[in-house]
């Protein structure tokens, strides 16, 4: 079966064909970097590449990362080395709305982890895991400092302050609402 | 425009005035950092936009649009100034329907309704006033003063002034031997002389070097350089700028976490108007200096705070630490000498250049001259970014700044130096805190990090929380480490399970030490410190755990047994219906009765009990 790379570029199912805009907007961002003949600097590239990829896909599925490998002339195992050793990247797809906790020590002392077990009972997943329909995923977040705001709850971007289990279900049905 | 000379800037400075004095007299300082805008800022932003629009107000107000002022305690905040008689007033807990009364403000008399802050702190490089004030704002001296976004508000604070000094009359010796002679120390954490690092890194011949400035800010509770970075780009870019200079680099690299998409957002455009101006880029001030600034973002790995770690992250490798010596001054990014320094030592160097190190020297103590930006949160009053002058004691930044402890609870500890550092108790209180002072202590400064504790805080919780932390950062490369850890997180959760023995006490202590002493970076010699710190001041609290089966805080979930007090319960039935393996047991309108050999301590009983009828011990 070898690597099932190339077997998945000859299906043709890869994500990259799926979004071709996307897919292109990619290249022409990793084209328009200084790519030089010094492997050594062009690595320097990688993560900057990562990130611009994640916010396209929303994860980084391995025909994403082959791309990213080729361009920069690295080996996928370079890139797929960086992408495992950095916890902000994924390999899988997320969950629509991603729902994460702050783990700071302000958010700590306050009481975070009973609202993060609270979550998890209710989705019935764990911390980083996300929900079959691809609905919700969860995950604790190292400090966002807002601390004042402490715990601090954040779905897609919108900030929940000064959290208690008892607001969990709120936030949860919360969602539902915007998908209606 | 491209400014070519100190002349030119300090002719542009004028214009600037001049073109000020056409609009209002008063500013409205409306501080819009990422916890003011979580808090609602915008809103009121809006509105007082609005209110000014309608009621043709705007002869008399210049809205400025600020990063964070500190106050996070009574977000969104905003401040008056008159700029005729620098009268100022603060206003927090602002809510938008408040906005045509504070702009009715004369001054006088303090309008009802709002809450009015008093301002704690004054500006060493403008006023030598220091009587009333603890503190003291150097690094935070434009953040919440100026619109980060327009480069022009930089510049008429003095902005780039210091940069067109270092080029047009000072040799790069000169600018090292000023930072030297100031005595400012890194101050990322370990506080390392910033002037030693740049003398290392001069002495290199190599013709490619690096200037790198450290802004991934991991530790949990933390977030001094995100203010400095959102409130006050520019600083960071000139210092920067000026390191470059003095070591003889032309490149900067700004290695910041992906989790500040607000600071980026700033930073992204500070680069570019800093490139129109000409502050960036090649022949800076018409010389033959050229340097450019470009982001690098971190992808959520604390580890990568450490310096080498941080430089192999920039190179696109695993953020690994590697061995020092070389030190990243001798050999760096790409193996050329790279100096690292983190936001805040950086927010220094331009007003030490521009008032000189004996001015600098004068705030301080002796061996840790200026001042530190500390993140005061967690159980107290007024949670806020404060910037003190060292030396300031532990009981001034609790009791006088922070107003003391939330909810009339007793104070227990306050953490600092996050999971590097340690607790410092009550008995500690008046210990002026610097570099040493700290470190004598069993804490360490850190980057700035405060956290206060209270009663309910167990601390064999508190170490292992952050011994959970550094587990889960720990990038494995070293063997004490990544074993030696683990191995301690789980002592400590038995503990807190009140599983623990005596033998696990004294194992506890060993692997400290062993990690301390063999680990290969920063973060695993320091790891142990929480646990080292809490089991030498907090020791009845791991006995009690251990011995007694006790957790006098009642955090710890295993050694809590929970009963209804029969003379408050009323009968409601409410922790009955919510208990969730049914070991609740009454009858409607009569004391109810746990039983303690089927509850799981899941603690809903407590939650949901409106008569405090529920006993938790």
């Amino acid at each position: 079966m070898g690597c099932q790379t190339c077997t998945q570029q000859q299906e043709g199912g890869s994500i990259l064909s799926s979004f071709p805009d996307k897919a292109s907007e990619l290249e022409q961002h990793i084209d328009s970097l200084e790519i030089t003949h010094n492997i050594s600097r062009n690595r320097g590239h990688l993560i900057h590449c990562l990130h611009k990829a994640q916010e396209l896909f929303g994860y980084l599925p391995e025909d994403v990362q082959l791309l990213i490998a080729k361009k920069l002339r690295l080996n996928l195992s370079d890139v797929y080395g960086v992408i495992s050793f950095y916890s902000f990247f994924t390999t899988n797809p997320p969950g629509k709305y991603k729902i994460n906790i702050c783990l700071g020590t302000a958010c700590f002392v306050k009481g975070a982890d009973k609202i993060l077990k609270e979550f998890e009972k209710r989705l019935g997943i764990k911390d980083g895991e996300t929900t079959e329909d691809l609905k919700f995923s969860l995950g604790g977040l190292r400090c966002v400092g807002a601390c004042s705001l402490a715990p601090v709850v954040i779905v897609n971007g919108k900030v929940y302050a000064k959290v208690d289990p008892g607001m969990v279900e709120g936030i949860i049905k919360d969602c539902d609402k915007e998908q209606k | 425009m491209m400014i070519k000379s100190l002349q030119e800037l300090s002719e542009y400075t004028e214009e600037l005035s001049d073109s000020r004095s056409n609009t209002g007299d008063i500013n409205v300082l409306v501080s819009l950092g990422t916890c003011g805008i979580a808090a609602g800022a915008e809103e009121v932003h809006k509105a007082i936009r609005k209110t000014i629009n309608e009621n043709n107000l705007g002869h008399r107000f210049n809205v400025i649009e600020t990063g964070c002022m500190g106050l996070c305690f009574c977000e969104p905040s905003i401040e008056l100034e008159d700029t005729k008689n620098g009268k100022s007033i603060i206003f927090g807990n602002v809510k938008p329907e408040n906005s045509e009364k504070i702009l009715n403000t004369d001054f006088q008399s303090e309008p009802k309704e709002i809450d009015i802050i008093e301002k704690g702190w004054y500006y060493p490089d403008e006023a030598e006033n220091t009587d009333n004030y603890l503190q003291a704002k150097i690094a935070l001296r434009n953040t919440g003063r100026i619109n980060p976004e327009k480069i022009d508000d930089y510049i008429s604070h003095s902005g780039y002034k210091a940069l067109g000094r270092v080029i047009q009359d000072m040799k790069p010796e000169d600018v090292i031997d000023e930072i030297t002679k100031s005595g400012l120390r890194g101050r990322g954490g370990g506080g390392f002389p910033t002037g030693k690092k740049w003398t290392f890194a001069a002495a290199q011949s190599t013709e490619e070097k690096f200037v790198i400035c450290n802004a991934d800010e991991g530790d949990p509770g933390a977030f001094m350089d995100r203010a400095v970075l959102e409130g006050d780009p520019h600083s960071v870019l000139e210092a920067m700028t000026i390191a470059g200079y003095a070591i003889n680099a032309t490149k900067g690299f700004i290695y910041i976490r992906a989790e500040y998409p607000l600071a980026i957002e700033r930073l992204e455009l500070a680069i570019n108007q800093s490139r129109e101006m000409g502050f960036l880029g090649k022949n800076i001030f018409n010389s033959n200096f050229s340097f450019d600034i470009e982001l690098r973002f971190g992808a959520g790995a604390f580890v990568c705070g450490e310096e080498t770690a941080l430089i192999n992250s920039i190179q696109g490798l695993r953020g690994m630490p590697s061995n020092k010596p070389p030190y990243p001054a001798v050999e760096g990014l790409w193996q050329k000498p790279t100096i690292v320094n983190n936001v805040e030592t950086f927010a220094n160097i331009s007003t030490i250049i521009r008032k000189g190190h004996e001015w600098f020297r004068k705030i301080g103590t002796e061996d840790s001259p200026g001042t530190k930006v500390f993140a005061l949160a967690g159980k107290i009053q007024n949670v806020g970014l404060i910037e003190v002058p060292m030396g300031t004691t532990l009981k001034n930044i609790i009791y006088d700044i922070g107003n003391g402890i939330a909810d009339n609870k007793k104070f227990k500890a306050v953490q600092t130096g996050g999971p590097s550092g340690g607790c410092i108790t009550p008995d500690y209180l008046n210990t002026p805190i610097d570099y040493d002072s700290l470190k004598k202590l069993g804490s360490m400064m850190g980057s700035g990090g405060m956290i206060v504790m209270d009663e309910d805080d167990c601390m064999v919780d508190i170490a292992r929380f952050f011994l959970d932390f550094t587990v889960d950062e720990s990038c494995g490369k070293c063997v004490p480490c990544r074993i030696g850890g683990k191995q301690m997180c789980g002592l400590l959760e038995k503990i807190t399970k009140g599983k623990g023995t005596e033998k696990d006490l004294r194992i506890l202590k060993s692997l400290s030490e062993t990690i301390k002493n063999a680990s290969l970076c920063g973060l695993g010699m320091t790891a142990p410190n929480p646990v080292i710190s809490t089991m030498k001041y907090f020791a009845h609290e791991y006995e009690e755990h251990v011995y007694d089966k006790k957790c006098r805080a009642g955090k710890c979930q295993e050694l809590i047994t929970y009963s209804v007090i029969p003379d408050k319960c009323v009968g409601c039935t409410a922790c009955k219906k919510i208990c969730p393996v049914n070991c609740i047991s009454g009858k409607v309108k009569e004391p109810h009765f746990i039983n303690s050999d089927k509850c799981i301590k899941c603690g809903e009983c407590y939650r949901v009990c409106k008569f405090n009828a529920i006993s938790k011990s």
